[in-house]
């Protein structure tokens, strides 16, 4: 039984009929960055959203194989989703920050989970914004409209929001695609920072910003997981053709 | 050429048309407005009705319609709001979900008149309610029902699927998400959609005839305990509501001036309804710029 | 193996409070469902009841139906709906013909000729028309259109095409807002082609755009005659109440919901004339049913 990290086992995703990932076998170790390529409609996204069982949310889709995270496995029905989700966050390609105040963004989830004290929750608050480095841009407007804020200083409270919560794995769908090279490369130094404290895994489309970040680089092909390796082989030295072609721009 | 002519043709009809019917509102609210303001006054507005006297005004009238419309909201948005939510959120795709959009669909059609008619027998009969303010709410609510059930699930269906999401990585529970994440942003929508349907609640009468009634005690307004019986707020009395009101003094008024106050009742009840439509409109218009300056 | 994912949860009072959050939201909304469903089947349960009673003592269905002589306080009793159920049929089918050309024009102007006067103007000018209280048309055909039609045309005024009237104005916009939505859902491509071959306008709004919404504008205009058929006050207020079949369209008449509403107050619980009353509300409700079949055949047809 594995028992460090993620461990994803012959996962598959069907919506309807159509299997959108395709028996997936995977491990993600905790303290490091895996980026998750390929071009668009290759299962990365969906891969990605089953790990924190966002896909339950879609009607039609089907779930089966198995994703270990400790000594428990997160497709098995008698997990509470609810908790599940507590442990693993989740930024998004477009920034989606709560119609709230700054504050309430980020005292949100750990309100609801239970603390109350005020003076608790503006630590929180204060501690969440450093590690997104946001504090010093934001502390003196706590409580302006979060959509005040610029298209990148959004992302980075959507990071901080997750990070409240104390999560242990954190999610990232293209988390820089929307923004500006400017707040791309702040978004970049942050998650390098974040490594040292959970484990990342990256949704990305820009092949130089996987190969800047990322520990490990996983290639995905029409649903499946070509290959997986050491960022620095797979772009130096891929084992597959397929996995060159792409790197090299030849398609995709 | 004759291909063009037609052309030319259709085009000024369908203008003309459009004028038309520009004209057919205009000349509505026109008349009813110049030949009813004239005979409002606050007088009008505050005195009892005469049966055979003239200088009869629409006090109790208007208060019965006022005081309807917040108890039908009372009972209406809650349940509405609830089964919409359900409807958006709940609701798999199944027989049974499109079973309860038929129910909703043939409640929606359900000729008013009808539901007056169940009210009668249901609630005022059978439940022995008799003729009152809360048999009427009531028989307002199954009118009023299906529309705020799509209201709501409209609403709720428009909420960007990223807040959602949002809230549930958090490990926030569904139904906290949809109370404190998703009705919030909602919830212009909703209340758009519930000022438009109170404008529609202030002037029905044929769901009403039967179940709120067609007379209104002698009221004392200086008692406002709720369950003496001449209080205006006591929600188990008869009550005549303005548009009720207009038909009956319409179709049987015995006063001489009947005419005039048809006209001064008719006027009341369009600009009550058209401040509801421009409240409405407003809201939404200062939704539309909120949302369009923030992205 | 310091290095690892747990998924350990200290505090474990914060499970049950999403529990029962879950619980309470799925509890509040279904109950909610609940209320509609029962609401829905019990008028239907409570209407059928007491409208077949009528026929459970005596009365024939056909005779009922086709019997043009209502004489509720004759010895015995003579009841025959026919007048009314023509009643209804006759304003509601032609409230439709007036206004289904009008609404189509309104929807073709806000579509293609001057969409941007069109939502300024008329879009509005359509809503307001929508959100006017029937009562207050009943007022106005009383006071505008009867006084009209008796000065213009033999007869009192009051009947078959003073109901008529009031109704078209009432369904207007339940016809354009349906109209409108079907033409501007109309992809661009369709329009573009007959516009490239050298159509005019005209030419391609009654040879394409038209024929392909067809379905949808039919389902406004039976939503609209579905509208005018159960509408109950403001037929009531101008068509006169008199229980025969008219001889003209400026023939005092009835319909079913007016009878109803005249009468209904003035019967006592369980009477024949009562009882007729109920008949009278089931075919009401009957009907709506067969409206609401026909617009969802129709909007099958539309998605195809």
């Amino acid at each position: 039984m594995p028992n460090n990290g993620l461990y994803v086992r012959d996962l598959s995703v069907y919506y309807g009929k159509k299997q959108a990932v395709k028996e997936i076998n995977l491990d993600f170790a905790a303290k490091e960055v895996t980026a998750l390529i390929g071009p668009s409609g290759c299962g990365k996204s969906t891969f990605l959203r089953s790990l924190n069982r966002m896909n339950d949310l879609i009607g039609d889709a089907r779930i089966t194989g198995e994703i270990w995270i400790e000594d428990k496995n997160i497709n098995d029905p008698s997990v509470d989703v609810v908790l599940l989700r507590q442990k693993i966050g989740m930024v998004w390609q477009r920034p989606n920050p709560f119609h709230k105040s700054i504050y309430e963004n980020i005292a949100f989830g750990p309100r609801y989970h239970g603390i109350k004290n005020k003076k608790q929750l503006n630590e929180i608050v204060e501690t969440s914004l450093r590690k997104a480095a946001l504090w010093e841009e934001t502390k003196d407007r706590l409580h302006q409209s979060a959509l005040s804020l610029s298209g990148g200083q959004q992302q980075r409270l959507c990071i901080a929001r997750s990070l409240a919560v104390k999560p242990k794995i954190i999610l990232m769908d293209e988390p820089a695609s929307a923004l500006d090279p400017v707040s791309t490369a702040k978004i970049e130094e942050l998650i390098s920072e974040l490594k040292q404290d959970y484990c990342i895994i990256i949704v990305t489309h820009n092949m130089h910003q996987a190969a800047r970040i990322s520990d490990k680089t996983a290639f995905f092909f029409m649903g499946e997981l070509v290959e997986f390796d050491d960022t620095q082989k797979m772009f130096t030295n891929p084992s597959k053709k397929q996995t060159d072609d792409y790197i090299s721009g030849r398609f995709g | 050429m004759s291909a063009k002519l037609a052309n030319r043709i259709a085009t000024v009809v369908i203008i003309a048309v459009a004028i038309f019917i520009v004209a057919i509102l205009a000349g509505l609210l026109g008349y009813i407005l110049v030949r009813g303001l004239g005979h409002v006054s606050w007088d009008f507005l505050t005195s009892v009705p005469q049966s055979i006297r003239e200088g009869g005004g629409i006090g109790p009238q208007l208060f019965n319609s006022v005081f309807l419309l917040v108890l039908t909201l009372l009972i209406t948005v809650p349940l509405g709001v609830g089964a919409g939510i359900y409807m958006s959120e709940y609701a798999k795709a199944n027989r049974f979900t499109d079973f309860i959009r038929l129910v909703v669909e043939v409640l929606s059609s359900f000729p008013s008149i009808v539901v007056g008619l169940f009210g009668l027998l249901v609630l005022v009969h059978y439940f022995g309610l008799g003729y009152s303010l809360f048999a009427g709410a009531l028989a307002l609510t199954v009118f009023n029902l299906p529309l705020m059930v799509r209201i709501t699930e409209q609403a709720i269906r428009a909420v960007p699927k990223e807040q959602k999401e949002a809230s549930l990585a958090l490990g926030l529970s569904r139904w906290k998400t949809i109370t404190s994440i998703m009705l919030p942003i909602a919830m212009p929508n909703i209340l758009t959609g519930t000022i438009l349907a109170s404008g529609r609640v202030f002037g029905e009468a044929a769901a009403l005839l039967f179940t709120a009634g067609m007379s209104s005690p002698r009221l004392d307004f200086t008692n406002w305990n709720p369950f003496s019986s001449n209080s205006p707020l006591n929600p188990f009395r008869p009550a005549e509501t303005l548009a009720v009101h207009i038909w009956k003094i319409n179709s049987e008024g015995l006063a001489p001036d009947a005419a005039e106050i048809a006209a001064g009742a008719s006027a009341v009840l369009v600009i009550v309804v058209l401040l509801f439509n421009f409240t409405a409109r407003f809201i939404g218009g200062y939704i539309h710029r909120k949302f369009t300056a923030s992205k | 193996m310091k290095e690892r994912v747990t998924l350990d949860h200290p505090k474990e009072k914060i499970s049950k409070q999403h529990l029962t959050e879950e619980w309470v939201g799925k509890i509040y909304t279904w109950l909610c469902i609940i209320v509609l469903i029962v609401t829905i089947f019990s008028m239907v349960y409570f209407v059928a009841s007491r409208g077949l009673t009528t026929f459970f003592r005596g009365v024939n269905v056909w005779e009922f139906i086709s019997g043009l002589r209502w004489q509720p306080d004759a010895k015995p009793p003579i009841f025959g709906a026919l007048p009314f159920i023509f009643g209804s049929f006759s304003t509601s089918i032609m409230a439709a013909l007036i206004a289904a050309p009008l609404g189509f024009c309104a929807a073709i102007f806000m579509t293609e000729i001057m969409p941007k006067y069109g939502r300024r103007y008329l879009q509005p000018v359509i809503e307001l028309l929508a959100g006017i209280p029937s009562v207050v048309y009943g007022f106005v055909g009383l006071s505008i259109i009867v006084p009209f039609l008796r000065d213009t045309f033999p007869g009192q005024g009051l009947g078959l095409a003073a109901g008529a009237i009031v109704l078209s104005i009432m369904i207007l916009p339940t016809i354009t807002t349906i109209a409108t939505d079907a033409l501007s859902a109309l992809p661009g491509g369709l329009k573009e082609g007959s516009y490239a071959l050298g159509a005019t306008r005209w030419q391609t709004i009654y040879r394409i755009v038209l024929p392909t919404t067809f379905p949808a504008l039919m389902t406004g205009v039976v939503l609209g005659i579905s509208r005018a058929f159960g509408e109950a006050l403001a037929v009531q207020m101008v068509i006169g109440n008199a229980p025969f079949l008219p001889r003209s369209l400026f023939d005092s008449t009835s319909t079913l919901t007016s009878v109803i509403t005249l009468s209904m107050g003035n019967t006592v619980m369980n009477s024949p004339h009562n009882n007729a009353l109920w008949s009278l509300a089931l075919i009401l409700m009957l009907m709506t049913f067969v409206f609401v079949f026909i617009v969802r055949w129709l909007e099958r047809r539309t998605k195809i």
